[in-house]
């Protein structure tokens, strides 16, 4: 029958093909990258990299279970260099012991104190701010807070991914440290009760349904509007894009509320030296420039310009909150969003 | 009734050893090391569930679990109606009825099948929003300018989450149900119709009933596909027990927590099975005289033809045609944008060559467990069986973290004896290649391989495998020569549904693949991940299009049910039921 012969033809082939991905890579000159960030986020970084010191760099993009997999492949892992973003995920990284402390005068020099871990267990790469999306058509707004997202007067208006998002993990755990829960918990509340939509789907949805109607306000990244109105994203995300105003909201005592992107060197790294050397290029001048032109984020080095987009949303006053005390209340956070409903 | 023992061997040396073998004692080892295998997961992640205090379950009880178990009811309520429905009503509308259209719609059907739940939740997020052609048009017809004075139901919730898990999951109960209208001899149901049931009654109280095994299957394979549902799901914001094991698992590093709701699920997810085992236990439902006429259709002219066909074409036009050619036209523009991507030739490649190999393994493991059950016919083998299946019941990722435990102890272990033995290192032999992605594809998907290969033994009557045990052949020997070509329809359609499951699976790709390799389903989500999910349209379209050509094939074969009894070599088949017991 055809269909047998064409099965047993097919099964034949694809073993054959199959086997490629059964073959490890055993080259010297290399450097294994385990990210959790998006390969076409960071590959204009690691062709650079590439091109630069000819190191190659392998990558697998993983998203949740990254310090598992790490952890349960132990001392024969492969893994080289971990990429994750949220300063939570970075110490998370550490708490289960997937990482090495490293030392190094170029990262020390290039990222300040309090973007880096103390032992040299990680480092930030980029700064990203949770930023205010509104509409240019129904609203006027040139400052903002975030205790304003709780403000009855945006009954039905407000737009936001969900509340177990790692984005809004941090802010939610942010006004918990500055707070208390027990005030957190009435904010949150009052966001919850403002929302026009479920809390759900990613950053770029509250451009778009900004301008569908849907809503007039909403939180998201400060680097989606540079992918957005830069067009790279397409036409359609252009409109969005083009649709809304951005505000860098603050805390009514503090500044605006910062994420990173970080890296850590992996414990049992058989390429620890070219992994350093891959850490060493990003934060470098070029490496930070990417970062901020290819990516739309904040450079942690001072120094290195950000994207005129990035630039024309103003002054980024960084909240002085300690990114680490904040880590501490992730888990509050993500309890409360639970206790006020904040998904349902 | 006859009595039936083996040929007598020669008891010496290897010979004797193999008849031994033949008896059954290999293929029970066989399936008790495959099901050893599935459990192995799921093991590791009860141990990783006690390693937790419990301490959470407070917190879960009060603000997580009733909005969970409210969501994951519903979910299962509206998404098995929705399958039961669709998939019983269609498939008895193109077998009881003819009309114009009906040679399409019987394979068409199955298409909404080469849809992943992710995919469609994206499609319909672009079609139905503000900013969508629908509302767009809606707007246009009504004269209103702005969006924010037109009301439209928003397609993330709920309700939106079962319509169209629904509108993908039917073809399970479809095919299944199909099948077995097919399999129904016309003298039922004129026997039926001739004791007064109109064709309504004749479908209601006779043809309905028979096929409610056939329906269970199906709609049970359906469930768990929404039960472990994470991609459309989250993305449209239901918040079922999958959804909170992650937000358990990311957000509050409890992976112990998670692994505990995890288990509970299955618990649930086992008790319910085998409620349904148990309501229909003194039921008996083989079909005997397989070999009489086929039901005839009703021939349905005029507007009633039409009639039919309309109904017929909705979840093919809701379920397939709207989201693909939404998908097709994004991945046109996103070509004219930015250009085909390099990389999507190779991934394709990978996509479909790890979903074939995973499919050989896993229809092979399939198919030694359901021989064993045949084989042993004793609880034992009737357990293994179901221990086989319960990978199915679990999500993805959890299922993906519960392995990482065990790919790594073997690893390990074998990287331990090399060293020691060769003084060299063996690194990661399975979690560094595609070897792990098999295991794990082998055993999220092995309930299907099982489930239906089964089915096809279920209809052979065991008179056949003494005759041939009689003339002397081995149990492998009849396994080679007398199920396989019986039992051939079922097992390409088992190898057909893995293919298909393997190529749309995400959660498990995304955690446990090498390093540089990508597949369809892969780059899909890390353009979804960072909000760009039309730049994955023309990832998205691949998979939809490769899923098609299993699910073409299975539809060409569903037409064709009766294979086994046309075939000459095999009278046997159609002249007895399976239910015969010695």
């Amino acid at each position: 029958m055809t269909i047998a012969r064409t099965a047993r033809a097919f099964l034949c082939a694809a073993s054959f093909a199959a086997a490629g991905a059964f073959a490890s890579s055993a080259l010297a000159n290399e450097v294994n990258l385990y990210t959790t960030r998006e390969p076409g986020l960071i590959k204009p970084l690691l062709d650079a990299f590439t091109e630069k010191t000819g190191v190659k760099v392998n990558t697998v993009f993983v998203k949740d279970g990254l310090a598992e997999r790490v952890a349960a492949e132990g001392a024969n892992s492969p893994a080289d260099l971990l990429m994750v973003v949220d300063f939570g995920n970075l110490i998370d990284l550490v708490d289960k012991k997937v990482t090495q402390p490293v030392k190094s005068a170029a990262l020390e020099a290039a990222i300040p104190a309090n973007l880096r871990d103390a032992e040299g267990n990680w480092f930030a790469m980029s700064l990203r701010a949770r930023v205010l999306y509104a509409s240019k058509e129904r609203t006027k707004l040139t400052a903002f807070t975030y205790e304003e997202l709780a403000d009855p007067k945006w009954k039905g208006k407000v737009c936001i991914r969900s509340g177990q998002h790692p984005y809004n993990t941090a802010l939610i755990a942010t006004v918990i440290a500055k707070d208390g829960e027990a005030k957190a918990e009435e904010w949150l509340k009052g966001v919850k009760a403002n929302l026009a939509r479920k809390a759900t789907g990613g950053d770029r949805e509250v451009a778009r349904d900004i301008l569908g109607g849907i809503c007039d306000i909403g939180v998201g990244n400060s680097y989606y509007v540079g992918l957005m109105r830069s067009g790279a994203g397409g036409p359609d995300q252009e409109k969005w894009g083009a649709a809304i105003n951005v505000v860098l909201p603050t805390f009514a005592k503090g500044g605006t509320h910062v994420n990173v992107s970080g890296a850590a060197v992996a414990k049992n790294a058989p390429h620890k030296t070219e992994a350093l050397k891959l850490l060493e290029f990003l934060v470098s001048d070029e490496g930070q420039a990417l970062y901020a032109k290819a990516n739309y984020e904040y450079p942690v080095k001072k120094g290195v310009k950000t994207d005129p987009i990035i630039d024309s949303l103003g002054d980024l006053t960084v909240d002085p909150a300690v990114l680490t005390d904040i880590a501490k209340y992730r888990k509050a956070a993500s309890q409360l969003a639970d206790k006020v409903g904040f998904d349902n | 009734m006859m009595t039936i023992s083996t040929v007598p061997a020669p008891r010496y040396g290897l010979s004797f050893l193999r008849s031994r073998f033949s008896d059954g004692g290999g293929w029970l080892a066989a399936a008790t090391v495959i099901a050893g295998l599935v459990l192995a997961p799921i093991v590791a992640l009860a141990l990783i569930a006690t390693q937790g205090s419990g301490d959470l379950w407070p917190h879960l009880a009060a603000y997580v679990l009733p909005t969970a178990l409210h969501d994951t009811a519903i979910l299962l309520l509206g998404v098995g109606l929705i399958v039961i429905v669709i998939g019983t009503g269609t498939a008895w509308l193109v077998t009881a009825y003819d009309f114009p259209g009906r040679a399409v719609l019987d394979w068409a059907l199955l298409l909404p099948l080469a849809v992943p739940t992710y995919i469609i939740a994206f499609a319909y997020l672009d079609l139905l929003h503000p900013l969508g052609p629908v509302q767009g048009l809606l707007r246009a017809v009504l004269g209103i300018a702005h969006p924010r004075d037109l009301w439209f139901p928003d397609i993330r919730s709920l309700w939106g989450c079962v319509l169209l898990l629904g509108l993908v999951l039917y073809p399970y109960v479809y095919l299944s149900a199909r099948a077995m209208f097919l399999m129904q001899s016309a003298c039922i149901i004129e026997v039926s119709r001739t004791l007064g049931q109109s064709r309504w009654g004749a479908f209601y109280r006779v043809a309905l009933p028979l096929a409610r095994p056939a329906i269970a299957v199906g709609t049970s394979l359906a469930l768990m596909e929404a039960l472990n549902d994470i991609g459309a799901s989250e993305f449209l914001g239901a918040r079922t027990l999958t959804v909170s094991i992650y937000a358990t698992w990311i957000n509050r590093s409890s992976l112990p927590g998670a692994a505990q709701i995890a288990l509970v699920m299955l618990a649930i997810v086992v008790s319910l099975v085998v409620i349904e085992r148990w309501a229909r236990r003194r039921q008996r439902y083989a079909v005997a005289a397989q070999r009489s006429r086929r039901t005839l259709p009703q021939r349905l002219g005029g507007a009633a033809g039409f009639a039919a066909l309309a109904v017929g074409a909705l979840p093919v036009l809701f379920g397939f045609v709207l989201p693909v050619v939404h998908l097709a036209a994004a991945a046109a523009a996103r070509i004219g944008f930015a250009g085909l991507s390099p990389a999507i030739a190779q991934e394709t490649m990978n996509t479909v060559s790890m979903a074939g190999v995973a499919t050989a393994v896993t229809i092979g493991l399939g198919l030694s467990i359901a021989y064993t059950t045949r084989l042993m016919r004793s609880p034992l083998a009737g357990t293994l069986a179901r221990v086989a299946s319960l990978g199915y019941a679990v999500p993805g990722t959890v299922l993906a973290v519960g392995l990482l435990t065990p790919l790594a102890a073997i690893d390990n272990a074998v990287d331990g004896v090399a060293r020691h033995v060769f003084s060299i290192s063996t690194g990661l032999l399975l979690s560094g290649s595609g070897a792990a992605l098999v295991y794990a594809y082998a055993t999220r998907f092995l309930a299907i391989a099982n489930g239906g290969i089964e089915a096809g033994f279920s209809k052979i009557p065991h008179s056949l495998d003494y005759a041939g045990r009689t003339l002397g052949q081995t149990a492998g020997g009849v396994m080679r020569r007398i199920h396989l070509p019986l039992i051939r329809p079922a097992l390409v359609a088992a190898t057909l549904l893995v293919f298909v499951d393997c190529m749309k699976e995400l959660p498990a790709t995304l955690l446990l693949r090498p390093l540089n390799f990508e597949t369809l389903a892969t780059h899909l989500y890390a353009e979804a991940a960072r909000g760009t999910y039309e730049d994955g349209a023309v990832a998205a379209l691949l998979i939809v299009l490769f899923g098609l050509v299993p699910v073409i094939l299975l539809a060409r074969m569903s037409r064709q049910p009766q294979l086994e009894s046309s075939r000459p070599s095999s009278p046997g088949a159609s002249s007895r039921t399976g239910s015969f017991r010695p």
